[in-house]
């Protein structure tokens, strides 16, 4: 996601990256490109114009001028301004003292309320709440029926009345039965409605004032243009939001909408949505973003990813047969399950630092059923040959290339792989014989093919692979980053 | 109504919001290089995108030029003209089959009124005296199949279904063996939204149409991307993703009726050459127009 706005944002930037000193003239060249680079994200263009300015000042301050490494303080600078035009923190959410706590989506069209509503709704159980969901949303055709299908998949109730009732009507009925239920969070799915929409605009004030929202939500599409700030400024002038759930980040976004909004109302992010997928909404962290933007990765999220959907207590039982080389064909499988759990490779793959300076990667399908398939080449085979693949011999090479609908060279392929993973385990299993969970979690994942780049996180964050951020404390360390690449 | 005042009811909201700053830029000022300035930022405030933006600029400033202008008096009919030929060329008549039934596809990604839309179209043919079927292809989004159903009772036609996940093409596979067996004369085939980067559902979306190249020649007439209007630029990518994989023929553009005003089709026509055919202006089944470039550019720049 971001990748755009990522990559355009790191051209204007790469330039003043080499540069020893810093004069005027660069420093309007880069900024002019950060202007345009901004404004072709959908960024509002008085948002563009504080940014810039703001950075400006900074960049010919003393601070920046008086480092031994201006470019790269630049970019600092940068990266910490758009953490704040992003809210700096991350923003929680704000649960009522008495439950039911009430949560409102509120937007325009096609925003994605109502799977966002479910989505919220497997976030909040995941973290041991009791939602429900309620379906207020009369007008668009067949919106109840697809928050009662999306409840059903999540296994989460739902309340609705019909469309024949008033909205306002079925809000206070629904807190009744939430509080008869003794479900502790209340979603309201409430209909799109243009923020210009007087009539629709009063029926949620109406809402609010018989049942206030602990959290009211403002639904913005990634993918919103420059009309992001009359949306969001109308509808938080007329019902006063508590914060924003950006959805559709799974496009190509450059997501300018994201700045925008927050930069307005004030109001904090507090959620991103990626997919029509049923998955708990993501919390979105400013400064995890503004890295990602800026083409540094976001290995914490990931990290943390790890640490939701791997099984620690698997990932350790096989370290521990890693040391004594016990690993065998059935633990390889097992790794590719896990991290099959972690999401779509594409997504993940984008978590890492200065993937996204790879050409082609763009364009690159991580093919979902290449993983299946070595499931089947590995399902086709002996209990014994699976913890002893020295045993596959031509014979049982061609059986097994039968029994899973594939050539032998792909079986071929598979063993190789494997061996290759061995091989890598052998080296790692010395590394980190007191592994927290994290550590745990990213030992596992670099185990894979493909992500054993991976070291220790604090160095990639800040370490040679990332150039462009200068590390904590680090301004005077430009030998650190004479090997960067370029493109 | 005629089509200009619909136009420009539809955008009074955009033309106050956005456009609105236009009359005061012109308003008694003395022609330089700042009102020029402004009224990039304006257009770009207006989704119109940089590249465009400066573009039009240019073209307002070189006519300013040749007319020896000195105050801002005649820049609105400038701008206006400057539009026109951004947009030229759009033609929006819908292609229909010679013979046998009109398949038109409906495509884009999530939430842009794809149903809405389609709900619109059956009615305006249906207005029209033709025998209209829809498929209801979205066969992914929960109760999408309900949705359409309703709009299709709404316009009085009838829908082909299946259930939930079922294969989408084969719905339009039924679809246009019921139009066939039932002469029917437009079949409206509803889609999944999908995100323009997702390859896999791209893939199904071109199985879809070869299917229906095959199974009903020339079909389909027109592939509609159906495009949000408050969508900022990102909707270059979405018109080019799309056109790569099912040629789009041309564009509905929905939801002009809040205060954005899809200034990003400019860029869309001018750089892909891609027609604007048809407007959203409203949430009623009435709501839709036909795409007029000289009334769209009138009803933006005159006050």
């Amino acid at each position: 996601m971001l990748e755009g706005l990522s990559n355009s944002l790191q051209k204007a930037l790469g330039k003043l990256r080499s540069k020893g000193k810093l004069s005027e003239d660069d420093v309007a060249q880069a900024m002019r490109e950060v202007r345009l680079a901004l404004l072709a994200a959908d960024v509002n263009v008085k948002v563009v114009k504080d940014f810039v300015d703001k950075v400006r000042e900074r960049a010919v301050g003393q601070e920046v001028q008086r480092s031994l490494t201006p470019g790269q303080q630049v970019v600092k600078v940068v990266y910490e301004e758009l953490t704040q035009l992003m809210g700096g923190q991350q923003a929680r959410v704000r649960m009522a003292a008495v439950s039911p706590t009430v949560v409102m989506l509120v937007g325009l069209q096609g925003a994605g309320k109502t799977t966002a509503a479910a989505k919220l709704a497997l976030s909040f159980r995941s973290h041991e709440h009791r939602p429900l969901l309620v379906a207020a949303d009369i007008y668009r055709p067949a919106a109840i029926d697809q928050l009662q299908v999306l409840g059903r998949q999540i296994d989460v109730p739902v309340f609705s009345m019909g469309a024949d009732v008033d909205p306002v009507k079925i809000v206070e009925a629904g807190k009744q039965e939430a509080i008869r239920q003794g479900a502790d969070v209340m979603i309201v799915d409430t209909a799109g409605r243009l923020h210009v929409d007087t009539e629709l605009m009063d029926e949620l004030a109406r809402i609010l004032q018989l049942v206030p929202a602990d959290e009211l939500l403002l639904v913005v599409d990634a993918m919103t243009g420059q009309d992001a700030v009359h949306v969001a400024e109308a509808f938080h002038e007329k019902l006063s939001l508590t914060g924003v759930v950006l959805t559709k980040l799974d496009g190509d976004t450059r997501g300018g909408a994201a700045l925008t909004v927050r930069a307005v109302t004030g109001c904090p992010i507090k959620y991103v949505g990626l997919g029509e997928k049923i998955e708990p909404l993501e919390a979105f962290h400013p400064d995890r973003m503004a890295s990602r933007i800026l083409g540094m990765g976001d290995v914490l999220s990931l990290i943390e990813r790890a640490q939701q959907t791997l099984d620690m207590d698997k990932a350790q039982e096989m370290e521990g047969r890693l040391r004594k080389a016990e690993f065998t064909l059935d633990d390889f499988r097992e790794q590719l399950q896990q991290v099959r759990k972690l999401g779509p490779l594409d997504q993940i793959v984008k978590m890492l630092p200065g993937v996204n300076k790879l050409k082609g990667l763009d364009n690159l399908q991580m093919d979902e059923s290449k993983l299946q398939r070595i499931d089947a080449i590995i399902s086709s085979m002996t209990k014994q040959e699976r913890s002893d693949p020295g045993l596959m011999n031509a014979s049982r090479r061609r059986r097994v290339a039968l029994g899973s609908g594939v050539t032998v060279r792909d079986v071929n392929q598979v063993l190789n792989q494997f061996e290759q993973a061995r091989q890598m385990m052998k080296q790692f299993s010395g590394v980190g014989k007191r592994m927290g969970n994290k550590r745990a979690a990213l030992q596992s994942l670099k185990s894979m093919p493909g992500f054993s780049g991976l070291s220790n996180p604090a160095e990639l964050m800040v370490g040679k692979e990332n150039p462009l951020l200068p590390g904590p404390g680090d301004a005077v360390g430009p030998r650190r980053h004479h090997k960067k690449k370029r493109r | 109504m005629g089509i200009f005042d619909k136009f420009k009811r539809g955008l009074e909201k955009s033309r106050d919001a956005v456009f609105g700053k236009l009359t005061g830029l012109f308003q008694g000022r003395k022609l330089d290089d700042s009102v020029f300035d402004e009224l990039e930022e304006i257009l770009i405030a207006a989704d119109v995108g940089v590249d465009t933006a400066v573009w039009l600029v240019g073209r307002v400033k070189q006519a300013a030029w040749r007319e020896r202008l000195v105050d801002t008096v005649r820049l609105p009919n400038l701008l206006q003209m400057a539009m026109e030929e951004a947009l030229a060329g759009v033609d929006s008549r819908m292609r229909t089959a010679e013979t046998g039934p009109s398949l038109y596809l409906i495509v884009g990604v999530n939430g842009v009124g794809k149903t809405t839309t389609i709900g619109k179209l059956a009615r305006r043919y249906r207005d029209q005296g033709k025998r209209v079927i829809l498929a209801a292809a979205d066969t992914f989004r929960a109760a999408a199949i309900d949705q359409l159903v309703i709009w299709g009772e709404r316009a009085g036609c009838d829908v082909v279904r299946h259930g939930p996940g079922a294969d989408p093409a084969a719905v339009v596979y039924d679809a246009i063996m019921a139009a066939r067996s039932r002469s029917m004369d437009v079949i409206l085939c509803d889609t999944a939204g999908r995100l323009h980067n997702k390859g896999n559902l791209m893939a199904e979306l071109a199985k879809i149409q070869k299917v229906a190249s095959r199974e009903l020649p020339g079909a389909p007439h027109e592939v509609l991307l159906v495009l949000d209007g408050t969508t900022g630029q990102n909707a270059l990518n979405q018109a080019k993703a799309f056109q790569e994989v099912v040629s789009v023929s041309g564009i509905a553009l929905t939801k002009l009726d809040g205060t954005a005003k899809g200034g990003v089709i400019l860029p869309i026509v001018r750089e892909y050459g891609i027609p604007v055919k048809w407007v959203g202006l409203g949430e009623d089944i009435e709501d839709l127009e036909i795409f007029d470039p000289a009334a769209f550019s009138a009803a933006v720049c005159q006050p």
